[in-house]
């Protein structure tokens, strides 16, 4: 029996090592790929593109981590960046009008994105812990009514930032410091963050449990509606410091902004290694998760080898096969 | 009743001679004899956890004896599965009942056997078939109605008409009225008679002895899983059944009990949950063991979950003189009470975690201000595993890679490690092995010595006599009676879990 046991452990060891290392095996391959096809893959300008632009998806990214590991899920993310993108931008241009192009005016703006994308989160969490409607109802519920809210704000056009403050605003996605613009660096402070706060925290812990098995957590005194509602806001607040980082790129939002991030995140989660069904999460193989998607869209820009417009059909395939692969580690066990 | 009584000369269609079975290195039946007659109502007794859902899964085709024969109309029979069983006629009704919710009444009498026309189902034909069932068994039942509308007893009937559908031969009942109310069972008394009268061969159990007398023709007794009596209903009195189902010795598998201190405790008053307790009333001492006993269902569970803090409750709970809040478990862990849950598996520890994170889930806020210091954690769980004698292989482990008894001193590790000073033990010792008990046992003792209060809920009689200086016995939601000293003896404790109310007012005085 001992050594069944032994044996058993064994093999789940080298499972999780595989477990761990695919995503990185994963992006390395893609890199590798990259530098073969375009000596311009690791140019600084290439890859502090693919960076930036990965960092809204990415930051978002991290707040989905918890959620999913809480055995929740939030489909509204894209729509509710587009919504609080273009709350932001109006409340701005109004704003200007009275207090001229100013930082206060932008300090204020950023102040409202992020409370918006709190009280965002809030409704989503009330509505699937206090009333306890499914996530997938609640936030696909949501997903319609903020995606319309801001077809309507926009008229079906564009919401634009003022001409001057936009060149006010700007740097905050185009600067940054030595070199490393700043939506990077937001995103590198957050992923750490969330991995620290995942992995080193109570309310990381909770949420684990809580996805693995809600009854053990509440008989184990975790206050498991607060936790699960703690996961939306966070993941709405960090909806809105994204959006915070990406009014400053174009100065505009519309019915299409955002479109489709909320699968992307998810995406990204997965592809990381979090499990769909929570339980269990790692933001680093979200980071990781999110790389390969964006770097898999840069890689087919730069080259003429496979058309761009397949980028979707290779994104798919890569979601299911990491998805395969935990299948089948949990088929095993 | 036993007006068309036939049947005691007529050759058995299902029986078990020499059954013996095992799970893994343990045995649970040890060689059971069993014949089902037809038109004969035959019930098994038993305490929880004496073999008989084995013995019925066994006849039921749901698993293979280890060694001895099942045979079916004289000829030795191997059933490859419960659905081989059904073509011969043999059906089982789990007291879980196995109907598919949303779909309609006639759907789910033929599930799976679906009556046709060429390609297309033929509904008009399965309805008026089951139409003619329900009539047979005289439920009024609309065939077209779904399942998650109906009544508890109907759903029974549906399962039943299931049953009819298919030559019936043999009807397997796992407590059938357990779910139901007093009228609804004798809406039941009287279609079984009916089955009876038609030939059918019936296996029936139950924990309420006045049905086994009222209804059946012979009781067989089980006891840790040997036959120890089976007898024709009318020779044998409740009284004899109920001794028969526990007189047991007591060994030295329990410690000294433990002398209870003057002072109180923990005081519940007037404690209901709606639909399952009402009324209850508990004083717990310092140093007390106090035991809960009654029938699986009694509301002894729900009684605890309620002081908990794990389930909405009316009635106050006093702890050390403080009133707790209902239905907030932290609030009642923090003030020091602790319970541990009966559903280790579903409720007590998370299966696919370590045993780190598991041992310190309760109590994360005490390791570490904002990181978690895993240190302190790792410190918490060599304490564990010394003080509890925890093995586990490798500490990085799956917690349900462990046995069942390393996962219940686990459990236990982490109900105490809030140092709580009641702790309530919701069957401490369910599906463990006999060494492992006795450290349990040990455990408890040594709690109460230290100067906390303990209430252990359990089905097992010996277990309650064995630990519990005072025992109270619930029935049917409300507390039935207290025993203390020298009442707390098995008889005792199975008239009132019973509910056989004579002793009642005796042991409430």
């Amino acid at each position: 029996m001992t050594m069944a046991t032994a044996v058993k452990t064994q093999s789940q060891g080298r499972r999780l090592d595989l477990q761990v290392i695919g995503p990185i095996i994963a992006l390395i391959a893609l890199i590798l790929i990259g530098m073969a096809l375009n000596s311009n893959f690791l140019s600084y300008a290439n890859i502090t593109n693919v960076l930036a632009r990965s960092a809204f998806i990415g930051i978002i990214a991290v707040g989905m981590t918890f959620v999913i590991t809480a055995g929740g899920l939030d489909l509204s993310v894209g729509s509710m960046a587009a919504f609080v993108a273009g709350l932001m931008i109006l409340v701005m241009n109004v704003l200007t009008d009275t207090m001229g192009v100013t930082l206060p005016v932008i300090l204020l703006g950023i102040a409202l994105a992020l409370i918006a994308g709190v009280i965002a989160g809030l409704i989503n969490g009330l509505l699937i812990t206090k009333v306890g409607i499914e996530a997938f109802i609640v936030t696909l519920g949501t997903m319609g009514i903020y995606r319309s809210l801001i077809t309507w704000l926009a008229d079906g056009g564009t919401l634009s930032l003022g001409f001057e403050m936009r060149e006010l605003y700007r740097p905050v996605y185009y600067g940054g410091i030595m070199g490393i613009s700043w939506p990077i660096i937001a995103f590198v402070v957050i992923a750490i963050l969330g991995e620290v706060v995942m992995r080193h925290t109570a309310f990381g812990r909770h949420c684990a449990a809580i996805g693995s098995n809600e009854r053990v957590a509440r008989y184990s005194s975790i206050a498991v509606l607060k936790v699960r509602l703690a996961t939306y806001v966070l993941l709405g607040l960090l909806v809105g410091f994204a959006v915070v980082m990406y009014v400053p790129r174009l100065g505009s939002a519309s019915a299409s902004t955002g479109l489709l991030w909320e699968l992307e995140a998810i995406a990204a989660v997965i592809i990381g290694g979090t499990l769909l069904k929570g339980g269990f999460g790692r933001i680093w193989g979200t980071v990781v998760g999110v790389l390969i998607l964006s770097l898999i869209g840069n890689i087919l820009n730069l080259t003429d080898f496979v058309s761009p417009y397949l980028n979707g059909a290779i994104q798919g395939v890569v979601i299911v096969l990491a998805v395969v692969l935990q299948r089948k580690s949990a088929a095993d066990r | 009743m036993s007006a068309v009584n036939t049947a005691p000369s007529s050759a058995p269609i299902l029986a078990l001679s020499g059954v013996t079975r095992s799970f893994g290195p343990i045995e649970i039946l040890h060689g059971v004899d069993f014949a089902l007659r037809p038109g004969e109502i035959h019930a098994l007794i038993g305490e929880n956890g004496a073999g008989k859902s084995t013995t019925m899964k066994i006849l039921g085709g749901y698993l293979d004896p280890t060694t001895g024969e099942v045979t079916c109309d004289g000829q030795s029979v191997r059933f490859v599965n419960s659905d081989a069983a059904e073509d011969k006629g043999i059906v089982m009704i789990h007291q879980e009942f196995n109907l598919a919710e949303d779909l309609a009444v006639d759907q789910n009498v033929f599930l799976g056997r679906e009556l046709r026309r060429g390609w297309r189902l033929d509904h008009k034909a399965m309805r008026s078939r089951t139409a003619d069932l329900l009539t047979r068994l005289q439920c009024r039942v609309d065939p077209a109605a779904k399942v998650n509308r109906i009544s508890v007893p109907d759903k029974q009937m549906v399962e039943i008409a299931k049953a009819l559908s298919r030559d019936l031969r043999v009807l397997i009942m796992d407590e059938p009225t357990a779910v139901l109310t007093e009228r609804e069972c004798e809406i039941l008394f009287t279609q079984i008679e009916r089955l009876r009268a038609e030939g059918v061969a019936i296996l029936y159990t139950s924990h309420k002895l006045g049905e086994i007398k009222r209804i059946c023709d012979r009781v067989t007794v089980l006891r840790d899983g040997t036959m120890v009596k089976s007898a024709p209903v009318a020779d044998i009195t409740e009284e004899q059944m109920a001794a028969a189902m526990v007189g047991r010795d007591l060994s030295d598998l329990y410690p000294a009990k433990p002398v209870a201190g003057p002072d109180t405790v923990l005081e519940v008053e007037n404690l209901s949950v709606p639909g399952v307790v009402s009324g209850a009333n508990l004083v717990l001492k310092r140093g007390e063991v106090l035991g809960i006993g009654g029938l699986i269902g009694a509301g002894r569970t729900e009684l605890a979950e309620a002081i908990a803090g794990l389930r909405p409750r009316h009635g106050t709970v006093r702890l050390l003189g403080h009133d707790l809040p209902a239905g907030l478990v932290q609030a009642a862990v923090e003030a020091g009470l602790a319970y541990l849950t009966e559903d280790r598996k579903g409720a007590g520890l998370l299966l696919d975690k370590g045993l780190r994170e598991n041992l310190t889930l309760p109590l994360l806020h005490k390791f570490g201000k904002i990181m978690i210091d895993r240190k302190a954690e790792e410190a918490a769980l060599d304490k564990a595993i010394s003080d509890f004698a925890i093995r586990a292989p490798q500490r990085s482990m799956r917690v349900g890679d462990l046995s069942g008894g390393n996962q219940q001193k686990l459990l236990l590790a982490k109900t105490l490690l809030s140092d709580p000073q009641v702790v309530i033990i919701d069957e401490p010792t369910r599906g463990i092995d006999i060494g492992t008990k006795q450290q349990i046992y040990a455990l408890i003792a040594d709690l109460a010595e230290q100067g906390r209060s303990v209430i252990v809920i359990s089905s097992e009689m010996p277990e309650l006599i064995g630990l519990a200086s005072r025992v109270v016995v619930m029935h049917g939601g409300k507390i039935a009676g207290e025993l203390e000293g020298d009442q707390v003896a098995e008889g005792a404790i199975v008239r009132l879990a019973m509910g056989l109310g004579e002793h009642q007012e005796e042991a409430v005085a």
